[in-house]
């Protein structure tokens, strides 16, 4: 197998699932080969961008252990507003983390096929932004460091978690979630980390991808085990899609607090977080491509779909905010009334408009094909949505806690130069993992591209396709 | 193609899976046995600075608890006593023993002895010793049988789990009012009737008892 030189590439932008001329060979240097290179070679570009994350995590870190030294007062959470930047984090990562589920078990189940170039790495994305997500309610403990009382273990205080609090919920969707994310992207690794064992030159590498491929010899049993197994795990994972982030929204919707108490936050906080998901898919999809090249198997189709999803559920996010003002007025509730108000004209009625225009405003450009067909412009739009996302947590959290029932008990809320350094870090926390991972592993599940390369072929033309047996 | 791994390592990757629930299994029930048998240091003997003989004072001369201990029924701390309290008695008697020495000391300098705590509850509990002496929890519930004890130790875990005991269910260790300072106190058959009745002469609530911010405030 001869690894085609870099300048020999042309860039194929293609409408189709994957780009015509397509074989198991081509499909093996695009996405293994930037993999086995050895660690001496690898591109100047990962290594600035690794540099960048792991730099930010070096904040994270430094902030927990300041965090942790100092005690939670490092941050602006107070009475009235202790809920803020850390459960908006909380809530923005793991919203991000849903596409990645979506894409690999409910489109699995749908049979479409455009989720096999993307689901590797958005399923990554999912774990990592689990990952973050979790350390979040974690560290807004005032003592992180006994976080394992959140579970039913048997313990000399003689007590239990308290199960009717949807807090507690929160451990278990989240811990399920990630449990789960981890095995579905684990599995779905093992026929390409085979490839990998076999395919590096180097002893160590090898050591490892084969302790990771668990055996793996590609015999029809262990083909027919892995697919039982593969669909398994996406019947166990597409529940989740829904009910994690519902069981988030419950965090606030069985609470009182005006702007927190609302029927629609479970259904409405699941099309956020596939809105914020897919917006954050393709922030990674656009640059992966480009940088390894894979033009052809992350083709134009799978951003044309991306932004459809995208599209599709911001409008129901947006339908979102106009019920909760409907209700707000319809109900008759003074409070309900206030809190509406209060929303758009108070005095963080800034964050609202500012929400509705990252969210609701900047994605309708998507409705014309040539804004969906432009990389760049998809880009700017997916930031924008990952910004609305965020000021759509901090509207709910921080607005409400502001101004509840009560005047005497208002006040106001800014988040600190730590909480910001957090949040900031948090990035480096998520980019580390996903630097390492797309050095590390391939981002494209190669078996599954390799099954629709036969498929393709197959079906377009019966002639011999230009397949070489690797 | 070599083989990179010899033919064990499939059991060896068998038994990791086996391992894992093995380990599983195994922490659950190292941890429910510590709940159970953890004692918190309970029979370990703390060292003071005077060599006082609870066993003496409190047993064999019979003096009452709340002598020493002043405020326990009216405060929620139980108090130890001043130096002056030990020399109520002690200007009269073994005055210039070895043994009284650092009282002497304390009383000559006006400095107070420092003694050491035994029963050392975690800063985040609200522990109020007149609720519990007034509704009829005897001191030897929680301190055991200090009027037998030489040095003193502490002798219940004082875990959350152990205070949940009574706070669940009060009527199995409630005593008269009268009876608290009694050491040498014994349940009666009837305790669990008897119980009942003093939960409703003491107006002890229940539910109240056993709601978080009682102990944490």
């Amino acid at each position: 197998m001869t690894v085609k030189p870099r300048d020999a590439r042309k860039v194929i932008e293609t409408d189709r699932v994957i780009a015509p001329g397509q074989s198991y060979g081509s499909v093996d240097d695009a996405v293994n080969s930037p993999v086995l290179l050895p660690l001496g070679r690898t591109k100047l570009w990962w290594f600035i961008g690794f540099g960048i994350a792991f730099s930010l995590l070096m904040l994270y870190l430094y902030t927990v252990i300041y965090l942790i030294v100092t005690g939670i007062g490092i941050f602006g959470n107070n009475i009235p507003v202790a809920w803020a930047f850390p459960i908006i984090n909380f809530v923005w990562w793991i919203g991000i983390g849903h596409a990645g589920t979506l894409i690999s078990a409910i489109l699995l189940l749908f049979r479409q096929d455009w989720r096999t170039s993307i689901n590797r790495f958005a399923e990554a994305m999912t774990l990592f932004a689990v990952a973050v997500a979790g350390l979040y309610p974690i560290l807004h403990l005032g003592r992180p460091w006994v976080f394992y009382w959140l579970f039913p273990y048997p313990n000399t205080m003689g007590l239990w978690p308290q199960f009717r609090s949807p807090l507690d919920w929160d451990v278990w969707a989240i811990s399920t979630y990630a449990s789960v994310s981890m095995f579905f992207w684990f599995i779905g690794l093992i026929p390409d980390l085979a490839t990998l064992r076999d395919r590096s030159e180097n002893r160590f590498a090898k050591l490892m991808y084969g302790m990771m491929a668990l055996g793996w010899r590609g015999s029809a049993k262990h083909w027919q085990r892995y697919q039982r197994a593969y669909l398994l795990l996406a019947a166990l994972a597409t529940p989740l899609v829904l009910s994690v982030h519902s069981t988030i929204a419950m965090d606030f919707a069985v609470a009182q607090l005006p702007g927190w108490n609302n029927t629609v936050s479970p259904p409405f906080f699941v099309a956020g977080a596939v809105f914020a998901g897919f917006a954050m898919v393709l922030l990674l999809a656009i640059p992966l491509r480009k940088v390894f090249g894979l033009e052809g198997l992350i083709t134009k189709k799978h951003l044309d779909n991306a932004s459809k999803v995208m599209l599709a559920t911001g409008l129901i996010v947006l339908y979102g905010y106009v019920i909760e003002i409907f209700t707000a007025w319809y109900s008759g509730v003074e409070f309900e009334r206030f809190m509406a108000f209060n929303r758009m004209f108070g005095n963080y009625g800034w964050s609202f408009w500012a929400l509705i225009f990252f969210n609701s405003v900047a994605i309708q450009p998507l409705w014309s094909k040539r804004v969906r067909n432009s990389p760049i412009a998809l880009f700017i739009i997916a930031i924008s949505v990952s910004i609305g996302m965020w000021l759509e947590r901090f509207v709910i959290i921080v607005v409400s806690l502001t101004r509840d029932f009560l005047p005497s008990s208002w006040g106001d809320y800014s988040g600190t130069l730590w909480d910001w350094s957090l949040y900031i870090g948090s990035f480096g926390l998520f980019l580390t993992l996903f630097f390492l991972f797309i050095r590390f592993l391939p981002s494209i599940a190669v078996a599954e591209i390799k099954e629709l390369v036969h498929h393709t072929n197959h079906s377009e033309s019966h002639e011999a396709p230009p397949t070489e047996v690797s | 193609m070599p083989q990179y791994f010899p033919p064990n390592s499939n059991a060896f990757a068998k038994w990791s899976i086996y391992g894992g629930m093995v380990f599983f299994i195994v922490l659950i029930t190292v941890l429910a046995i510590f709940a159970r048998v953890s004692n918190n240091k309970v029979g370990v003997a703390i060292e003071q600075p005077v060599a006082f003989a609870h066993n003496l004072h409190a047993g064999q001369l019979g003096i009452s608890c709340a002598y020493c201990h002043a405020s326990v029924e009216t405060s929620a701390v139980a108090g130890v006593p001043p130096t002056e309290t030990c020399m109520a008695c002690h200007s009269q008697i073994r005055v210039g023993t070895e043994q009284l020495a650092a009282v002497q000391k304390s009383w000559d300098t006006n400095i107070p002895i420092e003694w050491n705590k035994v029963t050392d509850l975690a800063d985040f509990v609200y522990f109020n010793h007149a609720i519990h002496v007034n509704k009829g929890v005897g001191c030897a519930e929680c301190h055991g049988r200090v009027d037998q004890m030489e040095v003193v130790f502490k002798a219940e875990p004082l875990t959350m789990g152990w205070c949940l005991e009574c706070h669940r269910a009060p009527e199995k260790f409630l005593r008269p009012r009268e009876e608290v300072f009694n050491m040498a106190y014994e349940k009666p058959a009837n305790q669990l009737e008897l119980g009942q009745n003093l939960v409703e002469e003491y107006h002890i609530n229940l539910d109240k008892l056993i709601s978080c911010s009682v102990c944490h405030r």
